[in-house]
């Protein structure tokens, strides 16, 4: 029942976001965790640093305003579990990201929701940056089968951690389904427990 | 060789290793707020499925409620409706709720805790990232989103790969007017913010052995700013004492075989690690944070460092969180002056907090313009501080004492900093825009540190406050 789609590639436009070190409090502010849905968080994505910029944050650049891949620097994403990070972005039309790398709250937050988050190295991110920054119309194929990111202007290597990358490929990237399954292995791990039974004690 | 504490509660939790190579893991102790759950909530009713373990899951709310008055409807039409969400999410599932008319209510890393449901040896797991406050106790406490609250909603179990383990060591003695908030960012200072990305930390040592355990909840709690998502300390007398006699804890014989098995998971003496980290407690100043992440830290007898000292990112990151905190380079950490004084969040707001808190703000008097408040972490702890006195000290003092809850720590209720306001305080971050303001300032440092920049209207050395 949690069967998601094959995720093996991505192609789209890209757009840098520069900086280390960007928390989920930049990447959505707390006020609109207040909504108790997901659905509407999509035009606030880095509501506050957009505004700061004044319409010169990348997420206002018109030349961006198609892109599925965004190309970040490292510990993309830390502070917060919130997921409404994630959330946000996906529903911004952001289907991959790549990166130096990434906190593990938000890696895992991506993967439940079927967002690839691929780490290179800061050499490959800033280079992927400059050439988003002068053709931003350069189309990319993040191909997470392969582990890269493909342009006409060259070829950057992208790497997914192995459990990620079979989530992706084999579309099991939602754990419910899995987790559903074997009722009677729950039961038994959670049967030997010494705080679920009374530490082993007559009681128990 | 010895196992590690983590390698042991990893294994009996083990459920099965999934085909992508992660570990179904059985999480023995679920907490949830308002603010995460309801999507998850909503995903489960949409699939027909309900909570499978409601007597391992337990409610509070603590993100979005009031601090000051707390009569209903809030005046937040937003934070009412969040209310009701979780009430009828929690009504619907037969979850036991701790709220406010329980006198239970309070910060979820606070209550766990507090009620005696926090235990050795447990896997823990919370719609926040500062579920690492529980390894405190010897538990694997992890902070997840809002899809993982579903999956543990369902199914008890969640899907995680096994982190790599740091052992990190403060050893020696802190000085008068260091506390444990001075040696998390000192720690936090010294390895990045993403240096345990992938990691767990075990903390220990003599300085983390001679701590109550209010002092490692704090310790474990900001494990997260720090890039491990796990942080813990083994059980001892100490987390024994604690746990004996609440409400939740092992009652009479159970405790004591409770107990035996608690020390039977620290860590042994031969145990190996992937990395082992040591530092000395006499090197740890009070710390203060000067940039947009509690990486950015420094002694508060030193300077603000000069960006041009770093290379490359390290130095834009830098230029950046000087150009947002407005300061100069090479200017005293002392005498920052100050808009606004907070004493609260789930990393300080503990009654030894407020104690350490009110020892320095007693008999002063908060600087004029000075904005000053004590938000205790639950409703037991109000109760306990007020039975104490704290209360009058503080309210004497100028500061305002408010209700139990999250408050300015992220400020998704009425506590937020007004434009660019610089806020001396107690919690745990200090991002851009965090405290509610996008162009507010935030100094991280300890409650005392906070009472003292209170008093003196800047960033003051409490060692020097509490001498003289």
């Amino acid at each position: 029942m949690s069967e998601g789609a094959v995720i093996d590639r991505i192609v789209g436009r890209g757009v840098p976001v520069r900086g280390n070190d960007i928390d989920t409090d930049r990447i959505i502010p707390a006020r609109y965790l207040r909504e108790i849905t997901f659905e509407g968080l999509g035009p606030h994505a880095f509501e506050d640093d957009r505004r700061a910029l004044n319409g010169a944050h990348p997420l206002d650049d018109p030349r961006f305003a198609d892109a599925g891949v965004m190309v970040v620097n490292k510990n993309f994403g830390c502070g917060s579990s919130r997921e409404h990070a994630p959330q946000a972005l996906l529903r911004r039309g952001i289907r991959a990201i790549v990166g130096e790398s990434f906190a593990e709250i938000f890696f895992g937050n991506c993967v439940a929701i079927g967002l690839p988050c691929l780490t290179t190295t800061p050499e490959h991110a800033d280079a992927l940056q400059a050439l988003l920054e002068e053709a931003p119309d350069t189309d990319l194929t993040v191909d997470v089968e392969a582990e890269r990111v493909v342009t006409d202007h060259g070829d950057y290597p992208a790497a997914v951690p192995a459990s990620a990358k079979a989530s992706f490929l084999t579309g099991r990237w939602d754990a419910l389904g899995q987790l559903l399954e074997n009722t009677d292995e729950v039961r038994a791990t959670s049967a030997r427990l010494p705080y679920l039974t009374g530490f082993g004690g007559e009681s128990s | 060789m010895a196992n590690t504490l983590l390698d042991t509660v990893w294994d009996l939790h083990t459920v099965r290793r999934l085909p992508n190579g992660e570990t179904q893991l059985f999480i023995g102790l679920h907490l949830v707020h308002e603010v995460t759950s309801p999507q998850a909530f909503q995903m489960l009713a949409e699939r027909g499925l309900r909570v499978r373990y409601p007597e391992r899951t337990f409610a509070t709310v603590d993100h979005i409620i009031p601090t000051d008055q707390q009569q209903r409807p809030y005046a937040d039409g937003m934070a009412e409706q969040m209310f009701a969400a979780i009430e009828e999410n929690v009504r619907a599932n037969d979850l036991p709720f701790f709220d406010r008319s329980t006198g239970r209510q309070g910060i979820v890393h606070v209550i766990g805790p507090e009620l005696g449901l926090t235990q050795p040896g447990m896997t823990i797991a919370c719609g926040d990232s500062h579920t690492s406050t529980h390894g405190a106790f010897g538990a694997v406490a992890f902070g997840i989103g809002t899809s993982q609250v579903r999956d543990v909603l369902a199914t008890q179990c969640m899907s995680v790969a096994k982190p790599k383990l740091r052992r990190i060591e403060v050893n020696g003695r802190l000085s008068a007017g260091v506390f444990a908030k001075d040696v998390i960012l000192h720690i936090i200072g010294s390895l990045g913010v993403q240096g345990g990305v992938g990691y767990a930390y075990e903390y220990g040592g003599t300085v983390l052995d001679a701590m109550s355990m209010d002092e490692r909840m704090t310790i474990c709690n900001m494990s997260i700013e720090g890039g491990a998502r796990v942080g813990y300390v083994n059980p001892d007398a100490t987390t024994e004492a604690y746990i004996e006699g609440r409400e939740y804890a092992p009652a009479a014989d159970d405790f004591q075989r409770a107990a035996a098995w608690w020390r039977s998971l620290a860590s042994g003496p031969g145990a190996s690690y992937d990395d082992v980290v040591v530092m000395d407690g006499a090197d740890i100043a009070p710390m203060v944070t000067w940039g947009i992440n509690p990486g950015q830290v420094t002694g508060v007898d030193d300077v603000v460092p000069s960006p041009e000292a770093l290379d490359g990112p390290d130095r834009a990151a830098s230029e950046e969180a000087l150009e947002h905190m407005s300061l100069e380079p090479g200017r005293a950490i002392a005498g920052i002056p100050i808009d606004v004084a907070f004493v609260g969040s789930c990393t300080n707001a503990r009654l030894s907090d407020l104690h350490e808190a009110a020892r320095v703000a007693r008999g002063g008097r908060v600087a004029d313009g000075v904005k000053a408040l004590v938000v205790p972490g639950s409703q037991r702890i109000r109760a306990e501080a007020e039975a104490a006195g704290l209360h009058e000290i503080f309210r004497e003092a100028g500061f305002e004492w408010r209700e139990a809850g999250c408050s300015m720590c992220l400020a998704m209720n009425p506590d937020k900093l007004q434009g660019d306001q610089i806020c001396a305080s107690s919690s745990n971050r200090n991002f851009k825009g965090r405290q509610g303001s996008p162009t507010g300032r935030t100094l991280l440092m300890s409650p005392a540190m906070v009472a003292a920049a209170a008093l003196a209207g800047e960033v003051a050395d409490v060692r020097q406050m509490v001498a003289s």
